[in-house]
């Protein structure tokens, strides 16, 4: 590596810190948090009796899960504005983001919610508890110990899918990127930085995924 | 649901009864094209233990479960205290359901504690969650459950650190901890070790010297010939006799109650 190139890279180093710090990282966990939200509420809408509601849930999920991530992106940042919807680049990235978790972390949540055996929501309101504090205080805190490890795999992707937002003009840390390498044709070096900043934020993740499986084992015999 | 005993008939008037805690006429249930129960009717005097026995499919399960809605009969009048439910005017409400249920306490064949809280917690998890009550008060009560069963040196230990019959114990103590009018026991000890029985019946024993309503579905025929004071056997879906232990237990009436216990007591023979 020459001179130039070593200084280019070193000149890199903040503001692409600063893309993943303001940008990478924020729009990352805006999103998965929203988008569980709604995971939730579409996962109880799925084990719904009532048809209609389940069916309503099963086509969102099916709609999620069916289309590229890349093109429910451009539906709302480029095809939104003809039905006079507007949205910034950074609002229409977190929006798109949370619409796909929300479809894919459903049918986490939904059978994770099925793995707690039946006993429990009996027991449970035995002891009084209707269906909300049941879900609450019962079924979802041994839910979520079958949920954890594919939920990070959802939020681990989730890391990764955000550089989808470069195309909308987020300027996210891949999108910085290649607005360093592109007066430079400096593309391995500057990719590769930003390769290794996607990697660091991957494993912080893993060794948290790491540390909650182990919190969440507490209580069972192993 | 604070006050399990308050006044709220689901019929028509609510008549102070002098009488039985517990009275069940003409409940029917079916799964499907299975008739599960055909007109079970029984009374159970306050303080008085019920027990339950039959051969499995029998409908004896079926019975308790209806005592406290978890199934849903479809025809018949379950009335515990004041609370009165009547099966066969549809639709049977939530509201209906969870006053039924909270005037009793029910301990499971596989006692379906909370894996996730500690002894404690399952024990206030009723008193605390549902019936919004103080946190430290009803700690010193479930301590005071706890000794009752003998497990308040367990008390912060996760159920999986027990033996299966302190996790049934655990169980009762559950159970008792949201002042029941009555106590419902589904088979409790079915699923232990022999080794674990005693100490359950044990506590279930003493339980009924201290007063205590309880109707239970046992195959211990010992217990119901030393605690029950009347004894219920039940086959196809109906109850063939009735009567104290001794007239049930010792001097059967019924061809099928006598092939029923010479089975239980002599599987060899």
């Amino acid at each position: 590596m020459n001179e130039q190139t070593t200084q280019l890279v070193l000149d890199s180093l903040g503001p692409l810190l600063r893309a993943t710090v303001t940008t990478t990282i924020p729009l990352t966990l805006i999103s998965f948090v929203l988008g569980l939200a709604l995971a939730l509420g579409v996962a109880l809408m799925r084990l719904s009796s009532v048809r209609v509601v389940s069916s309503v849930a099963r086509i969102y999920i099916s709609l999620v899960r069916g289309t590229p991530l890349l093109l429910q992106l451009f539906i709302i940042f480029y095809g939104l504005p003809a039905l006079g919807v507007r949205f910034d680049p950074f609002p229409a990235a977190v929006l798109a983001f949370t619409l796909n978790v929300g479809g894919y972390a459903a049918e986490v949540i939904r059978s994770a919610i099925l793995s707690v055996p039946k006993g429990q929501w009996e027991a449970a309101s035995t002891v009084g508890m209707g269906y909300v504090t049941t879900l609450r205080r019962v079924v979802l805190p041994q839910a979520a110990r079958t949920a954890i490890p594919p939920l990070s795999n959802t939020l681990i992707s989730l890391v990764k899918d955000t550089s989808l937002a470069s195309t909308i003009q987020v300027t996210e840390l891949l999108r910085v990127a290649q607005e360093a390498a592109a007066p430079t044709y400096e593309f391995f070096v500057l990719y590769g930085v930003a390769a290794i900043y996607y990697w660091v934020v991957c494993l912080v993740l893993s060794f948290t995924q790491a540390r909650l499986e182990e919190r969440q084992n507490r209580y069972v015999a192993t | 649901m604070t006050e399990p005993t308050t006044p709220l008939t689901t019929t028509n008037s609510a008549v102070l009864q002098p009488g039985p805690l517990v009275s069940v006429s003409a409940l029917a249930k079916s799964f499907g094209h299975h008739e599960v129960l055909r007109s079970i009717d029984f009374e159970v005097a306050p303080g008085s233990v019920t027990v339950l026995i039959g051969p499995s499919g029998s409908g004896k399960t079926t019975v308790l479960r209806s005592l406290n809605a978890l199934d849903v009969a479809d025809a018949g009048v379950v009335r515990i205290g004041e609370v009165e439910v009547d099966f066969a005017q549809r639709p049977v409400t939530k509201q209906q359901v969870a006053t039924l249920r909270a005037q009793s306490g029910m301990v499971f064949q596989s006692h379906h504690l909370f894996p996730h809280l500690t002894v404690l917690e399952n024990v206030t998890a009723g008193p605390v969650l549902a019936q919004r009550r103080d946190r430290s008060e009803v700690a010193r009560e479930a301590l005071e459950l706890l000794r009752l069963v003998g497990l308040e040196e367990k008390a912060d230990a996760y159920p999986y650190q027990l033996s299966g019959g302190q996790q049934q114990r655990v169980g009762i103590a559950r159970a008792l901890a949201i002042k029941p009018q009555l106590m419902l026991f589904d088979e409790p000890t079915s699923a232990l070790d022999p080794e674990l029985v005693g100490e359950v019946l044990m506590v279930m024993k003493n339980l009924a010297a201290q007063g205590w309503t309880m109707v239970v579905v046992t195959h211990e025929i010992r217990f119901a010939q030393q605690v029950a004071d009347q004894v219920l056997f039940m086959d196809g879906g109906v109850i063939v006799e009735r009567g104290t232990p001794d007239e049930v237990l010792t001097r059967p009436r019924t061809e099928r109650a006598r092939q029923f216990l010479h089975r239980i007591l002599d599987p060899l023979d």
